[in-house]
This record gives structure tokens, sequence and C-alpha cells, in this order.
């Protein structure tokens, strides 16, 4: 089984023992955003993680806090998917889908595996209830649910039931359902209860009551689950066999702050994170403002053009500046990028991808600012971009980075998405010590009646020199006018200006000399390459991992430096019948490809706001490997 | 940094070796002297002062000051100075700006930076025109204003850049005019030794675009009748022999006193509770009044980059971890 990417369903059949083992398991919680679902979720990975399984998660919410209760568009679903195998993906469609009113049914049991178990709270199938999920029909008994193991449990009457001691009222006692659902589960699929205890202790520890009704309610679910025999059998996934060594559950947005505080750290260079909330970028203005004790300072500006140039102010005053946003925020703060290309200061620009244009969809994910990053700013302002692909990626991409930014005295954007920021895998904790070394150097001290000259270069990177105000002898002015090298004076020489074009453009090429080489999954030619960045690549992987079982000449590749790019990109291409890019956009790294190589990249795009399902990039592939033949 | 190594400078060594190119006649160029003046009376260190500015001829200013100097973008100085003091709050930052870049496309770094008290000193130089771009009206350019871009006069209302400091929260709010040297001078000194933000409206003559908007009250001849100086302290009295005062009404509407009510006028107090009286001279009509200059208000505050440093200082004392146990934590398990 391992390498598939599918569940192949539950089994209905009733066995002895009454525990049946699987492989692996795909869950969706769905409710109202009040619910709590994302809680439930989160709940379930914790402990399914800390059991040992491989675990990937898929969070997908509204935009809105709270949406009119009992409608479509306040569905809140968490999906995850857990193995006794190495996953990629958190799976296509579930196997288990709980559905906490009829807008969660209508808006997921489209996807629910035929013959899934099908857990609903009857509580909220009242007429109304119904009619806000623009249902006509009760769909339990129009016989839409033929095919499919539906438990109808009144939850709410059963937690309020457990909770007939607890001093809170019935609101209270209702916002506990979720906890006597994620019981159920529990039992079904044999989960530890402690370190949900644990968890819920810590993060009410203000309120005894709420965690005391909370594990009652989990508790009871439990019971209930045990003794009624709604389910023939429980399930269990055996821990999955994954290389030795400390694992944690991590998040995307999580993962890229841990990697920017460790790169600090290892080039003793202090972060300065200058931000404004956007979604799905909050996380990290939220992650990095606890990280004081790093000495990380964080500031919460007025706009996102302050919070770039705040950040391009404390690069100039030698801490490296960093701005988190998401695409729209990008481009306010286009103007502020090219002055800090144009001054030569470090600055990394962090865009957690959404679904655009303009507002877009806040929530939904996508991977279209590709462009935006390579281009959208006034002259010729090229800068280095990199993206991660997963959430544990997320940290060698901040740590990179860094790496980059105070090597090269460059402006990086690092492309993720909400997929990547919001999902979680388990991350295998690198050796701290064995972490890449970065050196950061300032200038020192000026000699006296020697000029400073703020544009003299690194022979080999043609990075300038970071002379920190506050050191003496070395006074210099800087701005957004064209420069003469080496001196830094303003200059509107015409061959002064074509030299530091062309040599700010050098910089960011030179960048591609220190890059590891590209590692293909599969064979290093073939009919078919498929490439990636960003969140697609657990698809990907899937996918043509699959291909290969199947004895397809198919291999996989995945870029993190987009801007430059790897120098053996074009060779591996080309030791290909055909080039694949499947991307959440319209195509455009497959344009940038195209351009730049003259090669025939066959883009494979989606931009419905959802990832990739690992299913619809095998079937495409499979195609296109019949066209090459 | 003994003052044995580092005799005191001298006004002329804060002049870098550009050559200054604002239009003779200009207005900055007292501006400019003057700010040179008192840096050296100041005891300045070059290394220590950072001058930012944003866009606009007034924003050139860093390139003509042998300090540290970064000319930005249009409107963002002060929001890139705050990056500055937040990074270093020990360097001396000046922010340059003018009417355009400061209350138009920077209004809101301006007022924020107001708000949160950040340490920066900023001169607005205001020419109330745009100078740059060739003579447009501006944000304080008076209503009916005839430019290039308003042939039949503007019909915007202008700001005050005082009352808008005022209502922002300014804790140190000045005026000053690019003539008046020994007074420009005191305010930057006094704007020196503010805490937090010190903001100086000095109103400046553009004498290409918006010649002598300034002069009914700043020639010779005019200058006893219609300025009013501000001192701590003391009545809020003007004219060749201080025959006239300022008092204000019960809602805070100015009049003007002589003769034998000249004793009614307001003693100015700039650090004042409130800021209405502040507010009521910010906002007089200034064909019927005397124009203020000096200490509008200078309230002694906390200022932000201290406060931000110290919870980060607190949080390094108390919680000090390895980046070990910072990656090493939360629910971890172990796979053999």
């Amino acid at each position: 089984m391992t390498g598939t990417d599918t569940t192949n369903g539950l089994t209905t059949s009733t066995l002895e023992s009454g525990i049946q083992e699987l492989d692996q398991v795909v869950i969706r919680f769905a409710g109202d955003s009040g619910d709590g679902m994302q809680l439930t979720g989160d709940q379930f990975t914790r402990t399914t993680a800390l059991m040992g399984n491989d675990i990937a998660t898929f969070p997908d919410f509204p935009a809105e806090i709270r949406a009119p209760a009992g409608t479509l568009p306040g569905v809140s679903a968490f999906q995850l998917r857990f193995s006794s195998f190495d996953i990629h993906t958190p799976g296509d469609a579930p196997d288990v889908l709980v559905a906490m009113n009829p807008a969660a049914l209508k808006a997921h049991i489209g996807q629910l595996k035929k013959n899934g178990i099908l857990l609903l709270n009857t509580a909220s199938f009242k007429p109304l209830d119904l009619k806000k999920a623009t249902y006509t029909v009760d769909p339990r008994t129009d016989g839409s649910l033929d095919g499919y193991r539906v438990i109808e449990i009144d939850l709410t009457a059963r937690t309020r039931e457990a909770l007939t001691e607890s001093d809170l009222d019935n609101r209270g006692k209702d916002r506990c359902k979720n906890m006597y659902a994620l019981g159920i589960l529990y039992w079904l699929f044999q989960r530890e209860v402690e370190p949900t205890q644990k968890a819920l202790a810590l993060k009410f520890a203000k309120k005894p009551a709420i965690v005391e009704a909370n594990l009652k309610a989990m508790a009871a679910g439990h019971a209930y689950a045990e003794t009624v025999e709604i389910f023939q059998v429980s399930y269990t996934v055996a821990p999955a066999k994954m290389p030795a060594g400390t694992y944690r559950n991590i998040m995307g947005n999580q993962a890229l702050c841990l990697g920017l505080v460790a790169a600090s750290n290892q080039g003793n260079v202090p972060l300065f994170l200058g931000s404004y909330p956007i979604t799905p970028a909050s996380d990290v203005l939220h992650q990095l403002s606890g990280y004081k004790n790093h000495g990380v300072v964080t500031f919460q500006a007025e706009d996102e053009i302050a919070a770039v140039c705040a950040a391009i102010g404390a690069s100039y005053t030698g801490r490296l500046g960093i701005t988190s946003t998401s695409g729209p925020g990008v481009a306010l703060k286009a103007e502020a990028i090219g002055l800090a290309i144009m001054a030569e200061l470090p600055l990394i620009v962090l865009n957690i991808q959404r679904a655009g244009p303009s507002t877009g969809m806040p929530t939904k994910t996508q991977q279209a600012d590709l462009l935006q990053a390579m281009y959208g700013r006034n002259g010729e302002s090229p800068m280095v971009v990199i993206a991660c692909s997963t959430a544990a990626d997320a940290f060698e991409v901040g740590y990179e980075a860094v790496r980059i930014a105070t090597k090269y005295m460059v402006p990086v954007m690092v492309l993720s998405d909400g997929y990547i920021a919001n999902g979680s895998e388990p991350w295998k904790l690198p050796d701290v010590d064995a972490l890449p070394k970065i050196e950061v150097n300032y200038a020192p001290e000026g000699k006296p009646d020697e000029k400073f000259k703020p544009y003299e270069r690194n022979p080999e990177t043609l990075a300038r020199p970071w002379a920190k105000p506050g050191t003496k002898g070395l006074v210099h002015r800087i701005g957004g006018l064209e420069k003469q090298d080496i001196t830094g004076n303003i200059s509107y020489d015409p061959d002064n200006h074509q030299h530091m074009i062309d040599t700010r453009a050098d910089k960011v090429a030179r960048v591609a000399n220190d890059l590891p080489p590209l590692v293909p999954i599969g064979e290093k030619s073939g009919d078919v390459l498929v490439l990636g960045w960003g969140s697609p690549r657990g698809a990907i992987t899937a996918a043509v991992t699959r291909l290969q079982e199947q004895g397809h000449k198919i291999s996989c590749a995945f870029l993190r430096h987009l801007n430059p790019l790897p120098n053996d990109l074009e060779a591996l291409m080309r030791s290909f019948k055909k080039v694949v890019l499947p991307e959440l956009n319209k195509g455009q790294l497959a344009s940038m490809l195209r351009a730049k190589y003259l090669i025939d990249v066959k883009s494979y795009s989606q931009v419905n706001g959802q990832p990739f399902q690992s299913h619809a990039v095998e079937d495409y592939m499979r195609n296109v490997l019949q066209e090459v033949k | 940094m003994s003052s044995v190594e580092h005799p005191k400078l001298t006004k002329k060594d804060f002049k870098s070796d550009q050559d200054v190119r604002w239009c003779p006649g200009c207005g900055d160029y007292a501006i400019l002297n003057s700010v040179q003046t008192a840096f050296a009376d100041l005891g300045k260190k070059l290394h220590e002062t950072v001058i930012i500015s944003g866009i606009g001829c007034s924003s050139r200013f860093p390139y003509y000051m042998d300090t540290y100097g970064f000319h930005t973008i249009h409107g963002r100085a002060p929001a890139l100075a705050t990056g500055v003091k937040l990074s270093n709050p020990e360097l001396d930052v000046w922010v340059v700006t003018g009417d355009g870049d400061a209350m138009s496309i920077g209004g809101n770094h301006f007022i924020h930076t107001m708000r949160r008290n950040v340490g920066l000193k900023i001169l607005l130089f205001n020419n109330r025109i745009y100078g740059l771009t060739k003579g447009q009206f501006s944000p304080t350019s008076p209503q009916g204003k005839v430019t290039k871009s308003s042939p039949l006069g503007s019909v915007d209302y202008p700001f005050a850049p005082i009352a808008l400091a005022l209502g922002a929260g300014g804790t140190f709010v000045a005026r000053a005019v690019d003539i008046l040297g020994p007074h420009l001078q005191s305010m930057v000194k006094q704007a020196d030794s503010h805490n937090g933000t010190s903001m100086i409206e000095i109103y400046q003559n553009c004498n290409i675009f918006n010649d002598g908007a300034f002069t009914g009250f700043t020639d010779k001849g005019a200058r006893d009748e219609r300025i009013l100086y501000l001192e701590h302290q003391k009545p809020l009295l003007f004219g060749a022999n201080k025959d006239k005062g300022i008092a204000f009404d019960a809602h805070f509407r100015p009049f003007i006193v002589e003769g034998d009510d000249l004793g009614k006028a307001y003693v100015w107090d700039e650090t004042s509770d409130t800021p209405a009286p502040a507010m009521a001279l910010a906002t007089m009509d200034e064909e019927v009044f005397p124009v203020p200059i000096g200490v509008f208000r200078r309230q002694d505050k906390p200022n932000f980059e201290y406060a931000v440093k110290q919870q980060v200082e607190t949080a390094v004392a108390n919680n000090k971890q390895s980046i070990k146990d910072l990656i090493y934590a939360g629910e971890i398990w172990d796979v053999k």
C-alpha cells in the first residue's frame, strides 16, 4: 500500500475482535464556523501525531468570522488524513464526514466516499435549519444519502444530558458538542484521550468549568460509541515507519517563523518584523511577536506600506527587516521594495498567498502571485524569489531567505500560501548544531580622512557593505535616486545607469552560483518530467510515485528557487520528452520557463481556490504520458 | 565617544561635499543653515545622527548634511524612521518632510507617528505648494489657490498641520519661519531635547511657485504686528509695543484684547494638560489674527521605542531560551 494516496474506504465487514487495522483514514469535520470544527480537527491531529502516524491536514474555513449561523457561507471544515506510511497530501475524498448541520452536509457530502461514514447531528435538522441550507426536502428522507453509512445522533441533547451537573448554561453546554463528536471518533479510531485532556486543561486554564464540561462531553461521546454499538467495528491505524528522529507537528507559518529565528541566531543578526494584519499571514505576526525572548522586535504598523518601510529602516540600521503579508499587501509594498532594491539592503518579504485578484477569496489558497513577485515593480527591479512547498519545508525556506538576503544584500520574496500556512504535518526536527553557517559582516569603523564608499562591492557576490548608522567614519547618504557605483553619489550619467541596472541584475543572478543540485524523484531522464513549486508538491509527488509504480517513465522535481532559477534546471528539462507544470494559477512559472529556455512546457492550471487533488494530477499525467508515446 | 577624541564640531562640519541644488533664493537654504548651526551648538556627532526624508524639494536635505542620511520614497519617511528608531533607539533621528509629503501622501504615517510618540524629530517644511512637480496646490494651500492644476482656484479646504499634529496626540508641536533664524534654531534645540515625537512646522518660502506666501507676516515691516511669539508662562502679547493680546472666551474662541483689557491676555502654558488652547491658536484665521510661532504644546510622555525595547529586554531576561529549546518545543515525540 505504501506510496498510494487514496484510501479504499472503510470496510463494513464485522470482525470478531471488533478492531480492524487500516493503513490510512481521511476524516473531514464540517460545521458552522461557531461549532469549533478547527479546534476539533486540531485536537484529533495532535493526538494522532503523538501516536506516531504520519498526518496531513487541510483546514478550509470561511472568511467571515461569524457568517449567519446554519448557512452555506458559514460552513467551516477541517480535513485530516493519517496513515501508517509516508503521505504527501491530506487526501482527496474523506472516509468519514462529520456534519454538524444541513449546510455542512450540503457543502461536503459530494466528496464523501461511497460507503463512507456520515455522522449527523440531528439536533440541527429542524425545518428552519434545512431552509437555511437551501434544502427543500430533508436529505435524510429523500434517499440522497443511500450508499453512505449514516449515523444520526442528537449531539446537542446527548451533550446536555452528559452535562446536567455542569454550572454552564445551555449555550455553554451546547458549545461542548464538538467534543462529544470527537469522543465518538476517538473511540471509532482507537485514539488516546490523554493528549486532548491535557491540551484543553491548558487552553482553558482559567476556566475550570469549561475544561470539565468539555472533557465530560468527550468522555460521554467515547462511552456512547463504545456501548450503543452504532459501529460494527472500531479501527486502528498503526504508527507510520518514519525516519528516526524527534518530531513535532507543525503548521507552515510556524515553521517559517522558526526558520527565520534560527537563522537570525546562527548569523547573529537580530530580526525586525514590520507587519499589518492580513489573512492568511497574520499568524506570522502573532508568532514572531511571541519571540521577543529571542530579541525579535515586532511592529504592528498602521498599514502595509508603513510595515515594509519600517522593515527597510530596520535593515538600514543593521537588523534584518522582514515584512509579512499576502498578495494585496505586496501590491501596496511594491514601491518600497523597489527602494530596498535600489538601496541594496537586505529585506525579507513573506507573501502568504491567497486566492485573488483584488480581495478575492482570502481564506482560499492560490499561487497566482509569482509574476507579481517577479515583475510587480516599476523599472528594472529584479529580486530573489523563493518558495516553500510544505509546512516543514517552510523552516528551511525561512532559513534560506536570511542566508541569501544577508550574503547578497538583496531583498528576498518568500512565497508560501494559505494551504501551507494553515496545513500541518509531522516535522522531523533538525539538528540545531548542524544548521548551515550564516555569516553576517557589518562594515567596520572607517579610517579618519578616508571617505567611506557605500557601494564598493564584494567581487564575488557584488554585495555592498552593511554600514550601520552609529558607526564612526561611515557616514553616507543613500536613497531611491540612481547613484554612482562605489561612491553612492547621485548620478544621472547614462553609462553609470546602464552599469547599475546590469549590476543589480547580476547580483540577483549570482545567487544561482551556490544552490544545491536539483534532485528529481525518479530517473534523471524519461518521458515526462513534472515540475512543481510551492504547495502542489504533495499532490504531484503522490501522483508521480503511483505512476512510477505502474511502470511509467515519469519523474518529478521541485523548485525552491524561482529567481534566479537553478543552473542545472535547463539540462534536466531537456532530458525528458515533455515537461508538465501543475500550478494553482494560469501558468505563471510555465510561461517564465518557456520564455527563458524556449522549451515547450505544458501548463496544468487550476484556480478554484482549492489545492490539487492527487487523483486529478495522476489522471492528467497519464494522458500526457499517452500523448508522448 | 569621549569629547577629548572628538572636539565639538562646527557648523561647517555638518556640510556634506555635495553641491546644494535648491533654486537660488529658496527658503530651504536658510533652514539648512539654521539646522547646521543648531546641530553644532548642540554638540551633535555626525555618526550618531540620521536624517531621513521622503520626496519633494525639502527631502533633498539629507544629501547636504555630512551625517547618515536616507532619501526614501514619497510620504514614507516617518515609517522608515520608526524602523530605525525601534532598531537602535540610541540614534538621533530627524525626519525632513514637506506639506505634500507629510500632509498628503504620507498623512497616515504622520498621524500614527504622533499617536505612538516615536522619538523622531520632524521638520515639516510648509511652503503651501508642490514645488518639485512645478506648482500644483498642496493640502495646505489656502482655498481658491490658482495653480496649473486649479486654474479656477482650488476648492479644497486646507489642513493646519499644527492642528493635525495636536489632534493626533503630538507631544511636541511647534512652528517656526525659515528666515527667522535664531527663533528657528531655538525651536530645533527644544525639539532635540524632547523625549518623544517633536514636530516643527517651518513656514518656507518657495520663491518660484508660491513667492510671498508668508510675507504678510514675515516681512520686516509687518512682523511686529503680525507675529505672535509663544513664550511659556508669559501672556500672549503682540505688537511693536506688546500692546495687544490674545484672550479666549469660555469656548476657547480667541479674541484680541488691548488697552485696559490687556491684562486679560491668556498666559501661555505649553505644558497644559488640555490641547484646547493650542488647538485654538492653531486654527486662528490668519487674516484676522496674528500668526503664532513657537511651542504650541509640550508633554512629557514615555516614548514608543523605549517601551518596545523594554518589552524585548524583559522577555530576554526572564525567558532566555536556546534555539534548540525553541524548536524542540510543544508536543514532540521520538521515532526510533
